[in-house]
Parts: structure tokens; sequence; C-alpha cells
């Protein structure tokens, strides 16, 4: 039906829905490879032919069994995991917010993450919680924190994009500021771990920890991904959005809950990784436009493969030294944005 | 089907934006609201599309619920990279699960052809003129099948023919299905051409309303615009008017 007349809307359509589809298909090929070779690389390189046999369970050697399933893999999982937590999350803010510089970093949510495993290490402050997640419950509630207070500070005066943002920054330097205060309190060796909290890292990961970062992720999904429509109608701002029926305080609400309980669990385990969801949602966006049921998965796996590619160059980049992965996914990522932003318009029509 | 405005009254702190505003728009009729800037027309389509609190007065609907109200505000969204069949499918968001079933697609499609800009469906909203978005935003609210059409100064940006067919098509449909259609316009002789009553909105208040040869007159026009104007019958038996100068001017 679709051939009768190929310039006919429905034509367009399917011919549009086709390309994103296989732009998606393309992003997870390349993330399978990517993961490939993140379990790949590490103090003992593997062939990925032996990753693969490993991973499914023929590796005759044990100890490669073992560096494979014990080590390698729940880290480089957690790099698609938490990639792509932040990925979806910056797309959503982007969107609710209306601004392109809108993240998890540059509202407030990271810095109070930091804050709160900061909070921990320094003051050692007590949670019913085993001590190995007392830093990550932390940071994930501190998280939550942030979020609600930028809805409480930017939501009386009826949460406007714009009151929205003001108080994301305010809250962003508030905490920064009582980072820096606990930080020069610290003992040196309290204030070294704080730093390398800071510095984002995905070796502490574990099958525990990925299983709880993908757990809320893929429970927040469906969630969302039901908003699509209503996120994609407030790119046409507000006053169209609410003319077609859209109550956007509620919408603001649950993304704003979706960006709290993903962004806590995505930073809790491995620290403060700035840059990608900054950058995911707008490599995405120049793939597959503004249709939020392709830009939100779109956007999560983009921060997926920008995470998971950093894991790779953290370890490659200085044979024998592992670079923090916050370092990477910026030193590695800017220039790589730049060049993307310079050289390309937009490739969706 | 009726809608009754009364008393509408809207203030935005201090100021008044709209006073004691009070008249009644009946199904199959197209009424004009016209008015100088500021004399509050968005604010009273705002009002009654429910997307501006009002200080007093009501908005009655008699004949269809509150979702039938389909409104149109200004240009926005150029910076959204939307392309236009989704943004027309938006005006279909209440069917719409994640995948777009063929015949909300065929409803989007159908409307774009109305409009004469179904080869524009593959285009960003970006990429079109101020006239082309107009025309995709009132495709995208069409798609919704409103009762009633409220719509912001939507020939701002159109050329003469477009504004034309544009306002023809908006009567047809007005008569053809019994809408309650409420333009807001700057043109006074689309408005006196088009349009079966005229409302005239002055300072927030409702200064005259009725049919366009009543509305019209060389004394309301000089009283609400401070202007002079010539107005007389058109061959078609339409009335015309010629503004001349601005009143206190030289």
């Amino acid at each position: 039906m679709a051939d009768i007349d190929a310039t006919s809307p429905e034509a367009i359509w399917h011919r549009l829905s086709a390309r994103r589809g296989a732009a998606i298909a393309t992003g997870l090929a390349v993330l399978l490879v990517c993961v490939t070779l993140d379990t790949a690389t590490g103090p003992a390189m593997l062939a990925p032919s032996v990753v693969a046999s490993a991973v499914m369970r023929l590796a005759e050697d044990p100890m490669v069994d073992a560096i494979v399933w014990s080590i390698r893999l729940p880290v480089a999982l957690m790099a698609v995991a938490v990639g792509a937590a932040l990925g979806a999350t910056g797309a959503v803010m982007q969107t609710v917010l209306n601004n392109p510089l809108a993240s998890s970093y540059t509202v407030g949510i990271s810095a109070g993450a930091g804050f709160g495993a900061a909070l921990v290490i320094v003051l050692g402050a007590a949670l019913p919680v085993p001590e190995a997640f007392a830093v990550p419950v932390s940071a994930f509630l501190f998280a939550a924190l942030a979020c609600s207070c930028v809805w409480l500070l930017g939501g009386p005066r009826g949460a406007t994009a714009e009151t929205l943002v003001l108080a994301g920054i305010a809250l962003m330097f508030l905490f920064q500021a009582m980072l820096a205060a606990l930080q020069f309190i610290a003992s040196p060796e309290a204030l070294q771990q704080v730093v390398f909290w800071l510095f984002g890292s995905l070796q502490r990961a574990t099958w525990t920890k990925l299983a709880v970062v993908a757990g809320i992720l893929l429970a927040m999904a469906p969630m969302i991904m039901r908003d699509a429509w209503s996120l994609t109608a407030l790119r046409l701002g507000e006053d169209r959005a609410a003319a077609l029926g859209i109550g956007l305080l509620g919408l603001r609400l649950r993304a704003l809950v979706f960006v709290a309980l993903a962004t806590g669990a995505a930073v809790a385990f491995v620290g403060t990784i700035g840059f990608v969801g900054l950058v995911a949602p707008h490599l995405a966006r120049m793939l597959l436009g503004e249709d939020q049921r392709w830009l939100l998965p779109g956007s999560a796996l983009a921060g997926a493969l920008l995470l998971s590619a950093a894991s790779v160059a953290s370890k490659t980049i200085m044979p024998g030294a592992l670079i923090p992965i916050g370092i990477v996914t910026a030193l590695v990522g800017v220039p790589f944005f730049a060049w993307l932003v310079l050289s390309t318009r937009r490739v969706l029509s | 089907m009726r809608l009754s405005l009364r008393d509408l009254t809207v203030h935005y702190g201090k100021r008044v934006a709209l006073e004691g505003v009070k008249f009644d728009a009946r199904g199959g009729e197209v009424v004009a609201l016209i008015g100088p800037n500021g004399s509050g027309k968005s604010t009273l389509l705002r009002a009654i599309a429910g997307l501006q609190r009002h200080a007093g007065g009501v908005v009655v609907l008699e004949g269809a619920t509150r979702e039938a109200i389909g409104f149109m505000p200004q240009d926005t969204g150029a910076r959204a990279a939307l392309t236009v069949l989704e943004t027309v499918l938006l005006g279909r968001r209440r069917a719409l699960g994640w995948r777009v079933p063929g015949a909300e697609l065929a409803r989007a499609a159908e409307v774009l052809r109305q409009l004469g800009i179904a080869t524009l469906a593959g285009r960003l909203l970006g990429e079109l003129s101020g006239g082309q978005r107009q025309l995709v935003f009132l495709a995208q609210l069409l798609a919704a099948e409103p009762r009633v059409l409220l719509l912001d100064e939507p020939t701002s940006a159109l050329d003469i023919r477009h504004t034309l067919s544009l306002l023809a098509l908006v009567r047809e449909l007005t008569r053809g299905r019994g809408l309650v259609t409420i333009i807001a316009i700057h043109d006074l002789n689309a408005a006196a051409r088009f349009a079966d009553r005229v409302a005239l909105l002055c300072e927030g208040r409702l200064l005259a309303e009725g049919r366009p040869d009543g509305v019209l007159t060389e004394a309301t026009i000089a009283r609400a615009y401070g202007v002079h104007a010539h107005v007389h019958a058109a061959p078609d038996g339409h009335i015309a008017i010629s503004p001349s100068h601005a009143l206190g001017a030289a």
C-alpha cells in the first residue's frame, strides 16, 4: 500500500520509521562490539573469540572464565547500564527544561550525589545498610533530595522550565560549596577517596550493583515511555502542549521522579560521570529527531555507547594504567562531539 | 452547540487584561475577534481554552465537552527537531501508543492533503517558513477534530492566496460540521469577508459586537484604532475598509 505513491505522507512516515529502526539496530550492533572490546581489554588481553566463548561459558581455561565473568563483564555491562541511564535522563531533562544544556550534571543532581557520597566517606555517617552500600545509598538519597529541592524551589512559581533550570543551577552551586567544605575538613585519606569517587569509576561494579542499576532503569522505562507523546508535544512550547490537553505540572513531576531515580542509581555506584548525559541526547537527536518514542531509547543507546567506548579507551590510552572513566569521557568525548557538531548538519531528512 | 462568555474578567497581577466580556457564539458561526495590539484578543482565546485563569465570569459550553475545544496559539516550535507529520499526529495524541495505528496516520495525512501541504510531511518544522508552520499547526488542530476552533492570528504569516484559502476552509468546516469558531485577526477586510460576526475588543473591553457591517464602521474603527478609514461596499456585497491615516498624526 505504501508503494502507490512514494511521496505520500504515509510512505514518508514508513521510510522515516524504517531509517530510525536501522539507526537503532546499527547502534546496538556497535554497542555489542564495544562491550566485547571492553571485556577483552585489561591487564590480560583476550582475543574477541576467547571473550565470546567465555561468555557462552565455553572457555577451557578457568582463569579466563573467572576474568570474564567475575571481573570484566560486570564492569562492561555497568558501563552500558550507567551510560543508558545518563543518556535517557539527559534527554528527558533537556526536553522538560527546554534547555539543550540540561543534564544531571548541570542542574545539581550529580553535585548532590557527590555531596552524599562525600558525607559518608568523610564523616562516616551511620546508615542502616552494609558498609559497601553506605556510600551508594547516601549518594542516591542526596541525588533524589537534589531533585526534590529543584522541584520545591522551582515548583511554587508554576514549575516553568526557566524556574526549574535556575533552581537547579543554584542548587549545584550550593552542593558544590558544601562538598568543598567537606573536602576542607576531611583527613588526607578521606579526601583522596572523595576525589577518586568524584572522578567516577566503573571498577567497583559487581553483579549485585549492576542488577540494582539495571533493575531501576528497566522498571522506570515503561513509565517514562508512556509519556513519550506528551514530552514530544512539550517541544512545541508550553502553551501548545497545554492546548493539546497535557497536564504540564504532572508531566514535569513524573519526569523529575524518573530523573531522580535513574540518575541516583547510576551515579551512586560509579561516581559522577559528566558529559555523557549532556551529549548522548544531542547525538541521538541528530540521528533520530525529537519524537521521544525514538529519542529516549536512542539517547539511552548513545549514552551506553559513549560510556562503553570510554571504558575501552580508559584502559588502552595508557597501556598498563587505568584512567578514571569520568576524565576519559570528557577528554575523548569533547573533541569527538565538536567534530560531529561542526561536520554534520541535521542528518534527519 | 453554543459557547457563552458571561462577564469574563482576567487580571495579570494588578493590570486588568479583560473586563466583563460577554458574548455568545453559536455552532456554524465564524466570529472574528479584532482589536488593537494588547487589547486582550489572545488572553480571551486562552481564557476560553482554559489556559488562563479568570478572576471573574464564566465560560459555558453547551453541547460539547471541554476536551472538544481546540486552540491554536501563535507561531511556536521553530526549534523543535520534529517532522510535520509528527507534529500533526500530536493532535491525535490520545489515540496513539508507541505504535501509530494506520487509521491515525491516514487521518493525519488526510488533513495535510486538505490543507495542500502533504508534500511537507517529512520536513522539519525548523526548515519551514512561518506561513508553512501556521498551516502545519492548523493541520494539527484539525486532526484533533475539535468542536470549538480558537485560532490566534492564524494568517499573520500567510500570503494573500493562503490567507483566503485558509479562511475559506475554516468557514466551510465551521458551517459543514456546525463548529464554533473564533479567529483573532488583524486584517479587517478578511474579518469582514469571512466572519459571520465580529467582536471588537479595546483595552480589555468588548467595544462592539455583531454583523461585520454593524461593527466595522468608520466611527468604531476611529474609536478603537485611532485611524481614519473609508468603509464602502465592495462589488460582491461585502464591505471593504481602506484605512487612510492615523488620527492625530500629520
